[in-house]
């Protein structure tokens, strides 16, 4: 059983409250923290090669060194709880249950960062955890960790909670800036850059929830130690939220050794795919980032064992890899139809535009009413090579990547079943009640036995 | 005419002071969420010309950042509003039953209020709890693993309530 | 440390040029000129912040700088990019730029009602000259078009929101030209639409630069509606004295014999309003809508049309006439509605070129021939 960092309290009864958070061991990263050089924490973070969780897992320690610092104009930690990409809701399991975790983190971030007043941006939807927020900043605030002077260290933190309104888009981090001053959630033009110019044109730093979570181990237990967990350049601990057709949806934290397969069979993890169905396909880290047939999933294209990280989730590139992206695994066993989830998808994506750029505002429409057509027995054959323009003309072309976000779920879908889509246009009435199955697969050896 | 209660407006106060001088606008997400709550569950646009006034912004920005997200209703709703996801991985759970059965429960189509007034069938994208799908919002709180008996007592539940 | 002012070299499509230090590509490309130049459907100079949405004036950069030559990965807005020193960019050079610029063509139309027949804008329009330019030829969108509720704005101006293309210059005109901005973007994504949610009217001295700066007939000129096609009217450049504050009171009025039918901004070659004194010459809307009697003008002479365009059709003999037929204009779509001009109006008579005729056209100026 791998190493917790994040979760290894989340069984203790009443974690949720700061007087058994504290008496588990809670804050002392602050402790430690008020009594460093703020540069010095940046150090420490840089050592540990925490990558963001957020989904481009851009190193932290890197991002914060880049924080421009005028006199007289405040600095901002902001933190990202938009949770909104599909397959993801691990951001959520920190906050509702272990609280405190992300408030320390967010308080040795904002010192390191000279951050006198930070604002957590949760989804809309997210209400009840909003209080439960609430309620832990208030139990911080009357214990001296938040407020004026805390800890006697002359440095003062605010923290306050502010709860978005339904837009996955806000997750992107220049709109959630935007949506943060009261506008609507169209994301920056970049450069500049948020550590140049962000909430109101001040320097800003956007974390995701997760990433300023591990900021507490990284500060209790040393850089140079968080970095020997996991392989490479994927350090430390992953949360991965599994769902699908699973066994045991849920949150899992892993040290990022093992491998796809053994996270999805075995019984620490997602206990395999229910009623002895055969594993189809997966998207494993968030809906965002391209699909993998069981094949490629379990092994990469040079026949080695695909691991849970960074590294090798993308072995191969798109051709035959996929990404880690947020961490939200989807699993899709053998009775699932492949149009019809990249359907819904697409249409996703087209609900979530901000509809500021062509591409995306025209382009995700496009898609998703020609993966309907294909889906219910209207398409053609020429509506796959469309789809595949369409995507490709999206892609890169657009103001912020929710562009590319939105075209590689359909880019991979074609390339690895295409196969599907042609059945669907060849077989117009068949398609409504049967499924393709797994006739993908020439060679069944490679699914997995479950 | 439209005026939020005194707790309301010390809540309001107590947001406007979590920014800095003169971003008050950065209260007007916060705002409205209040508003649709005290309002009748959604903004008419003499709601938003208050919230508007009460922020010292114009009207439009009101209304433009109203229509923008999905959770700030622009029509009246249901006294209870059943938003059931519809993305992937609710779909690979069976979220599309779920939907025809409430359909066929409440006699509604989605995006329709029944008759009484009752409730209203929305659906929607991804609300982040993909794991235990299917699911849907309900008010402030989330109801997951749906099945048809667990909708049905969720229906039960909310007529006796109002009662 | 030198207090001269350093320049900065950027290369576009093999021509060099030394351009100040905050300058973006597509203002150096404006500088160069001619083909080099990007389309810019979203960016407008003289309006702050604008730019960035469109997508139509993508680049390649080979070369981001001197110091950090490695190409950009990704095609980039030129509106918003700024050069730097040793920059090497690629637009008309480029193999990836025609075919993205096409693909935003594709989508820039894709709901576009192509209702050229019956729009004020015809002749005038940038998504005309779009599709002219950089897009291809038919459609390949088989679903219903998106409509809009037509919404009543004020008096003088008509908001047509299916023809737009979201481009924000309105918006930022009524942000930075008036005191309340009572119209912006509503809903989002694909509903995404200019509106003032409650069908104000838009009632502010500077409004009717909104109609100048929409690069598309989505706001139109409702004291011009339908009254005359642009190509019709003779455009004559004047000037009054007018006493709005902060109105130029320069104009280009587009008459037919002394009638004045409509009166603008002057453009510049790039479409935008023209600079005075390095001021935007914006004009007020008592000159716009209210002043439509030629004897309150000074009337200075024929416009100069520079900008390739409808427009320019049997008015400038130098100007490259567009080949293809309406059909392949209007993406294999047949013309219902487009007449022979010839058989309703005595203007425009071919072999009649209004550049040869002193002062402003008039009918006897054809029935002559
Ligand atoms: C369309 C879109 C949606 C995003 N949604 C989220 C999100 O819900 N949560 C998140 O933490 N990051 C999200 N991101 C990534 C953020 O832009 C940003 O990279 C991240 O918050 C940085 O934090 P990190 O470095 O700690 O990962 C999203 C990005 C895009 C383009
Ligand atoms: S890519 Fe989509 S979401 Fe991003 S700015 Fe453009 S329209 Fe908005
Ligand atoms: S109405 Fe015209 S100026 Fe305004 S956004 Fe639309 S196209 Fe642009
Ligand atoms: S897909 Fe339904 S909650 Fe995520
Ligand atoms: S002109 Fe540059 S993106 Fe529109």
């Amino acid at each position: 059983m791998g190493r917790k960092l994040l979760l290894d309290k989340i069984n203790v009864e009443g974690i949720r409250h700061y007087d058994v958070y504290r008496k588990e061991g809670g804050y002392r990263s602050v402790e430690k923290a008020l009594k460093m050089q703020p540069n010095d924490i940046v150090e420490e973070v840089k050592k540990s090669g925490l990558r963001g969780r957020g989904g481009a897992g851009f190193p932290t320690g890197m991002k914060w060194s880049f924080l421009a610092k005028p006199d007289g104009v405040p600095r901002y930690l902001v933190c990202n709880a938009d949770e909104s990409e599909p397959g993801t809701f691990k951001d959520r399991f920190l906050m509702e249950f272990i609280p405190h975790i992300l408030i320390e983190g967010m308080i040795v971030a904002s010192f390191a960062l000279g951050s006198n007043t930070s604002y957590i941006y949760i989804r809309g939807e997210y209400d009840w955890i909003t209080d439960i927020l609430e309620q832990a900043i208030k139990e911080a605030n009357d214990n001296g960790w938040l407020g004026k002077n805390i800890q006697g260290s002359g440095f003062d933190c605010q923290m306050y909670v502010q709860r978005g309104a339904g837009a996955y888009i806000c997750g992107e981090e220049t709109a959630l800036i935007e949506s943060l001053e009261g506008k609507r959630g169209n994301p920056r033009i970049k450069p500049p850059f948020p550590a140049i110019k962000g909430l109101w044109d001040c320097p800003t730093v956007v974390n995701n929830v997760e990433t300023l979570a591990a900021v507490v181990p990284i500060l209790n237990e040393g850089g140079d130690a968080y970095a020997k967990i996991g392989v490479g350049r994927s350090t430390g601990t992953k949360l991965i939220s599994a769902c699908g057709n699973i066994n045991k949806p849920g949150i899992y934290e892993i040290d990022m050794t093992i491998s796809v397969e053994e996270f999805i069979y075995s019984d620490e993890y997602c206990g395999g795919i229910p009623n002895g169905k055969k594993l189809k396909a997966c998207i494993p880290g968030g809906s965002s980032v391209p699909i993998l047939p069981a094949n490629l999933l379990l092994t990469t294209a040079k026949g080695e064992k695909r691991l849970m990280n960074y590294e090798s989730l993308s072995d191969g590139g798109f051709a035959t890899g996929s990404m880690m992206g947020s961490g939200g695994f989807i699993v899709l066993d053998e009775d699932q139809c492949i149009v019809k989830h990249t359907y819904t998808l697409a249409r996703f994506y087209r609900h979530e535009s901000c509809g500021q750029c062509s591409p995306c505002r025209e382009g995700t429409g496009w898609m998703e009413k020609i993966l309907l057509a294909i889906e219910s027995g209207k398409g053609k054959m020429s509506d796959i090579d469309l789809l595949w323009d369409i995507q490709r003309k999206i892609e890169g072309n657009t103001i912020c990547p929710l562009g590319d976000a939105a075209a590689w779920p359909v880019a991979a879908a074609i390339r690895h079943f295409r196969d599907e889509f042609e059945w669907h246009v060849n077989n117009p009435e068949k398609c409504l009640t049967e499924n393709f199955g797994l006739r993908h697969y020439a060679d069944p050896v490679y699914v997995a036995e479950s | 005419m439209i005026q939020f209660n005194e707790t309301t407006i010390l809540k309001v106060n107590e947001i406007i002071a979590r920014y800095p001088e003169g971003k008050q606008k950065s209260a007007l997400l916060p705002v409205l969420h209040l508003a649709q709550v005290e309002f009748g569950g959604w903004l008419a646009v003499p709601v938003m010309d208050y919230v508007a006034q009460l922020l010292q912004i114009e009207p439009i920005e009101v209304y433009e950042v109203a229509s923008f997200y999905s959770m700030y209703n622009l029509k009246p709703v249901g006294k209870y509003v059943f938003e059931v996801c519809q993305t992937g991985p609710c779909m690979l759970n069976g979220s599309d039953n779920i939907i025809d059965y409430i359909k066929s429960t409440l006699n509604i189509n989605v995006g329709e209020t029944t008759t009484d007034g009752m409730f209203t069938l929305k659906t929607v994208e991804c609300l982040g709890a993909c794991g235990y799908a299917p699911m849907m919002q309900l008010g402030k709180t989330y109801r997951e693993h749906l099945t048809k008996e667990k909708v049905d007592s969720i229906i039960e539940t909310c007529r006796s309530k109002a009662n | 440390m030198s207090e001269e002012i350093k320049t900065m070299k950027v290369t576009i499509d093999n021509i060099t040029i030394d351009v100040a230090p905050g300058t973006t590509i597509l203002q150096a490309a404006r500088q160069i000129g001619g083909d080099v130049t990007p389309p810019a459907m979203c960016y407008y100079s003289k309006l702050e912040g604008s730019g960035g949405k469109c997508r139509t004036c993508l680049v390649e950069v080979a070369a981001g700088s001197t110091a950090d030559p490695r190409p950009m990965p990704k095609l980039v807005a030129s509106c918003r990019t700024g050069v730097m020193d040793g920059m090497i960019v690629k637009n008309m050079t480029s193999e990836k730029v025609p075919e993205a610029r096409a693909g935003v063509v594709e989508f820039l139309l894709l709901n576009h009602p192509l209702d050229c027949p019956i729009c004020d804008q015809a002749g005038e329009c940038h998504l005309q000259d779009l599709g002219y330019d950089h897009g291809k030829e038919g459609t390949r969108y088989q679903f219903a078009r998106r409509t809009f509720k037509k919404e009543d704005i004020g008096p003088f101006i008509q908001l047509h929101m299916t023809r737009c293309i979201l481009c924000y210059r309105c918006t930022y005109v009524a942000n930075q030209l008036t005191d309340n901005r009572v119209h912006g973007v509503v809903d989002r994504g694909d509903h995404a639409a200019i509106s003032t949610y409650i069908s104000k009217a838009i009632d502010n001295e500077f409004s009717g630069n909104m109609i100048d700066v929409c690069p598309v007939g989505a706001l139109t000129d409702k004291t011009f509606r339908f009254k005359n096609r642009v190509w019709f009217t003779k455009p004559v450049d004047a000037h009054r004295n007018c006493k709005t504050p902060g109105c130029c009171g320069k104009t280009t009025l587009w008459m037919r014999g002394s009638e004045v039918f409509r009166v603008t901004a002057r453009k510049d070659t790039w479409g935008e309003v023209q600079s005075f004194d390095g001021k935007p010459g914006w004009i007020c809307n008592t000159c716009r809508f209210e002043t439509k009697n030629a004897e309150s003008w000074t009337i200075e002479g024929l416009t100069t049309i520079s900008r390739h365009s409808v427009i320019g059709v049997n008015k400038y003999k130098t100007l490259d006439m567009p080949k293809e037929t309406t059909k392949a204009v209007m993406n294999g779509v047949e013309p219902k509605l487009l007449m022979d001009i010839h058989n309703i109006s005595e203007v425009n008579k071919p072999g009649v070129h209004l550049s040869d005729i002193k002062g402003p056209a008039h009918s006897t100026n054809f029935k002559k021939q």
